[in-house]
Order: structure tokens, then C-alpha cells, then sequence
């Protein structure tokens, strides 16, 4: 017996820790589906989050036998990261931080060490250090993994976020009969000016547009690819029969345009977007006349 | 002379559109505290838009160095380095000419990035890359040479 212990005392830690994960795979995973992490991502059913910690359990012992515990890029996380990936999404969607999901994951780490601990109290003490050591840093590398496909996540999220953005922020509104205005507002992009374009020539043919105003108040800056697509926009809303103003281009824009040397003259401006509705209201024959009453009063 | 005033220059990656943006809000931003006039401001910012761009298109990505300078005077300034390591310019005189492009720009915004700054320099090789550097000040430039 002493001679036994003695033997397999002096395994490698690495190792060691990699057999304990093995053998101890159905208790990890059970501690686990009771964790936060764990139970706030499958609601549904418990069975699910024990299945998915046996798999990150196999992976860690996987990583461990390739003896590369303090490295995130090794093979055996491959087979979680997904699973991983889809774990931090759903907590990040439910409104946790990242510093939230990377406390969470850390509150695996003693569910396993406190059971190793349980199961070498008998080995020396070098020994139980080396491996309490060697599964803690393990367990810092998953954690590292798990935030690496959080941040990725984060990213997705504001991709799709920005899509979305792209068609909620250009609506097309009816200003007057045969008026419509496209009030602009953020970074004009190619992929937002194809939007803006084709939303713009949309609303052209269904409200039987004659005049499409694009104001620009809210474009902080116009360089000449947005000149260009200025310019492209006014073309071809003129080949469907209506005619374009630009509006809103605050003084600044209006000198760095010139500084620039592009060239507006072809595309019809007003100052602000009550100027443009003016001159498109007396376009379509509509006379406003100020009511005297109001005008006294204003004096 | 113009020195970096010890300000700690920023360095900011351009491979993507939202690169762009991220490069025209700190110039906007750096400008801003440094005291530009919202004129000024504004034709830094279209000229980093405009190098940043043609660094990403024609440099195929690149980065942005943005350091604060003053003049010998005490006049407060930004310097940017838009450097990337694409194709190089062939023949500069052409690429500043207005409405040249080799793509399907309208071939304005190295002309017009010039006559948007104070200082305009530019260092391509063909095959190496290019590096476009621009200085605006916060007053009127230093004259470069002080009559005797
Ligand atoms: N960083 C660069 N690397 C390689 N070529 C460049 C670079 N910047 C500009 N050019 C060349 O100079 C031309 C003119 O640039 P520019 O005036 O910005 O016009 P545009 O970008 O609209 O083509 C470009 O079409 C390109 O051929
Ligand atoms: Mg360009």
C-alpha cells in the first residue's frame, strides 16, 4: 500500500490532474449545472447544462493530456469553444457584463479544486500544491477562452446592431403631398448610402413623389465619397422623375466642401430643411401665406 | 521647428469602415481639446477622412498616428501619420491632380486633403507603401521662414 501511494505520487501533476478530471467527469458536471453560469443559460432542463459540463470537463482533461494547461490556443479547447461562444452570447444577451460572465466562470474553478482537494488529502503536500496549481491555471485558461469568444460575441452583437441601424435610421417621411423627406443622421458609409439611396427612390414611386429632400444636419462629416454619394442619390432620384435638395449643410461643412473642390453645383441646396420645404411647397404651387394675426403678435 | 508637445500620441488601426469612424471621432475629438475653431475641426477631420480611406482602399489598411505639437512660437497643432504598407503611388503629381482616380472615387480627396491643412507631405515608394503626413494649427500657421 505505502509502496503503491508512493508510486503514484509521483506522477506528473498534469497528468494527475488529467485522470481526476476523467474519473470525476459526472460529479464536475453535476457541481457545474447548479452554478450560475450554468443554470441561468439552460433554464430548460438541468440534464442539458450536466451534458454540457461533461463536455467542457472531457476538453479540460484533453488539454491537460496534451500537457498545454496555460495555453488558450490549444487543440482541446477546439471541441468547446463554440459551445462556449454560444454560452457567453446568451448571458451577454440577458444583460450580463464581461466582468459578470468572467466572475461566473470563476466561480467554477473551487466546485473542481475543493473535490481534488478532498481526493489527494492523504497525498503530500508538494504534491497536492503542484496539482491544485496545475488545475487552477486550467481553469484560468477556459475562463480565458470563454472571454476570448465573449469579446467576439460583444462584436457580433454590435455587427447586427448596425445593421438593424442601417434601415431603422433612415426613415422616409411625407412632408406634403408629393414632398418627401429623408433627415439624415450619423455616418454615411457606402453600405448606409445604398441603403438611403434605395430607400429614397422606394419611397419615390409609392408616394408619387416630385420632390425627395435629404437633410444632412445630422452627417457630421462630408467628405467626397459622400459627395459622391450626394451626388449619385440627386442622379438618380432625377431619372425617376423627381427632383432633389440637399438641405442642412451647416457652415463649416459648406467651407470644407469648397476647400475640398468638390463641386455641388449640380445638386440643388438650402440652408436648413424649412428652407427646402418652402422652396418645394412653391414648387408644387402651394402659397403659405403668414397669418397677420400671429405676425402682430410676434411684434 | 515644431516639437511634440509630450502629449502622448494615439495609434489607431484602419482595416475597416468602422476604423474610419473611430479615426474621424478622435480627430474630432483631439481638435476639439486642443482648441480649433469648429471650421478648422471640421477640415481635419475630412482630411483624416479622406487619407484614412485611401489608406484602407488603395493601401489595403493601415494606421493612423496622432500626436499634439506646438510650434516654436507656443502656437498648439495635431499632427497625423497616415502610413500603410500597399502599393505605393506611382506618379504623385497625377494622384494630386483633382479628378484623378484609379478606382471609383471622384479622385478629390488627396488634393483636397492638402488644401485642407497647413502642412502636407507625402512619402510613397512603389511596393513599400506610403506614408501621407498632415499638420494643422490652432491659429494661423507659423510662417516656415521668418522674413529677416
Ligand atoms: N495610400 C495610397 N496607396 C496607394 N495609392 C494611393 C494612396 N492614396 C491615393 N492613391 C492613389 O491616388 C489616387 C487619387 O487619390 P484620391 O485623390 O484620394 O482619389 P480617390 O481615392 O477618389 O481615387 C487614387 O485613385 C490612388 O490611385
Ligand atoms: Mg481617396
Amino acid at each position: 500500500m505505502p509502496e503503491q501511494q508512493a508510486a503514484e505520487h509521483q506522477t506528473n501533476p498534469v497528468e494527475e490532474v488529467e485522470a481526476f478530471l476523467r474519473r470525476r467527469r459526472e460529479q464536475i458536471a453535476q457541481r457545474w449545472a447548479d452554478a450560475t453560469l450554468f443554470r441561468t443559460v439552460f433554464t430548460v432542463s438541468r440534464d442539458e447544462a450536466v451534458e454540457a459540463g461533461r463536455t467542457v470537463v472531457e476538453a479540460l482533461a484533453a488539454v491537460a493530456a496534451s500537457g498545454r494547461v496555460e495555453d488558450a490556443e490549444a487543440d482541446g479547447f477546439a471541441v468547446v469553444r463554440e459551445q462556449l461562444a454560444r454560452t457567453a452570447h446568451s448571458r451577454a444577451r440577458a444583460g450580463a457584463t464581461l466582468a459578470q460572465i468572467s466572475a461566473e466562470m470563476d466561480a467554477l474553478r473551487p466546485l473542481v479544486t475543493d473535490l481534488l482537494l478532498d481526493e489527494l488529502s492523504e497525498a503530500p503536500a508538494e504534491h497536492l500544491r503542484e496539482c491544485t496549481t496545475a488545475l487552477t491555471v486550467l481553469m484560468g485558461t477556459l475562463r480565458l477562452v470563454m472571454l476570448e469568444t465573449t469579446t467576439i460575441a460583444g462584436q457580433e452583437l454590435i455587427n447586427r446592431q448596425r445593421l438593424e441601424l442601417l434601415e431603422i435610421a433612415t426613415p422616409v417621411i411625407k412632408l406634403w403631398e408629393g414632398i418627401v423627406a429623408v433627415p439624415l443622421i450619423g455616418t454615411l458609409d457606402s453600405a448606409r448610402s445604398q441603403v438611403v439611396m434605395e430607400t429614397l427612390l422606394d419611397a419615390v414611386v409609392e408616394q408619387h413623389a416630385r420632390i425627395a429632400i435629404l437633410d444632412i444636419t445630422g452627417v457630421p462629416t462630408v467628405d467626397s465619397l459622400v459627395a459622391q454619394h450626394l451626388m449619385k442619390t440627386v442622379a438618380a432620384a432625377r431619372l425617376m422623375g423627381a427632383e432633389c435638395i440637399v438641405s442642412g449643410i451647416r457652415p463649416a461643412i459648406a467651407q470644407t466642401i469648397v476647400h475640398l473642390g468638390i463641386d455641388l453645383s449640380s445638386v440643388l441646396t438650402r440652408a436648413s430643411l424649412a428652407d427646402a420645404l418652402a422652396y418645394a411647397l412653391q414648387q408644387q404651387g402651394a402659397h403659405i401665406v403668414p397669418n397677420p394675426a400671429s405676425t402682430v403678435e410676434a411684434r | 521647428m515644431t516639437h511634440s508637445t509630450g502629449s502622448v500620441s494615439a495609434c489607431l488601426p484602419i482595416h475597416s469602415d468602422l476604423d474610419l469612424v473611430r479615426v474621424r471621432q478622435h480627430v474630432r475629438q483631439m481638435t476639439a481639446q486642443l482648441g480649433f475653431r469648429l471650421v478648422e475641426q471640421t477640415k481635419l477631420v475630412t482630411a483624416a477622412s479622406e487619407l484614412a480611406r485611401n489608406a484602407l482602399i488603395h493601401g489595403g489598411g493601415g494606421q493612423m498616428e496622432c500626436t499634439p505639437v506646438s510650434s516654436s512660437g507656443g502656437v498648439q497643432g495635431l499632427r497625423l501619420v497616415f502610413s500603410d504598407q500597399g502599393p505605393g503611388i506611382a506618379d504623385l503629381d497625377q494622384a494630386l491632380s483633382d479628378g484623378y482616380t484609379s478606382g471609383e472615387g471622384l479622385g478629390m480627396g488627396l488634393g483636397g486633403a492638402r488644401r485642407l491643412v497647413h502642412e502636407f507631405s507625402i512619402d510613397s515608394r512603389r511596393g513599400v507603401g506610403t506614408t501621407v503626413t498632415v499638420t494643422s494649427w490652432t491659429s494661423r500657421p507659423p510662417r516656415p521662414r521668418e522674413a529677416p
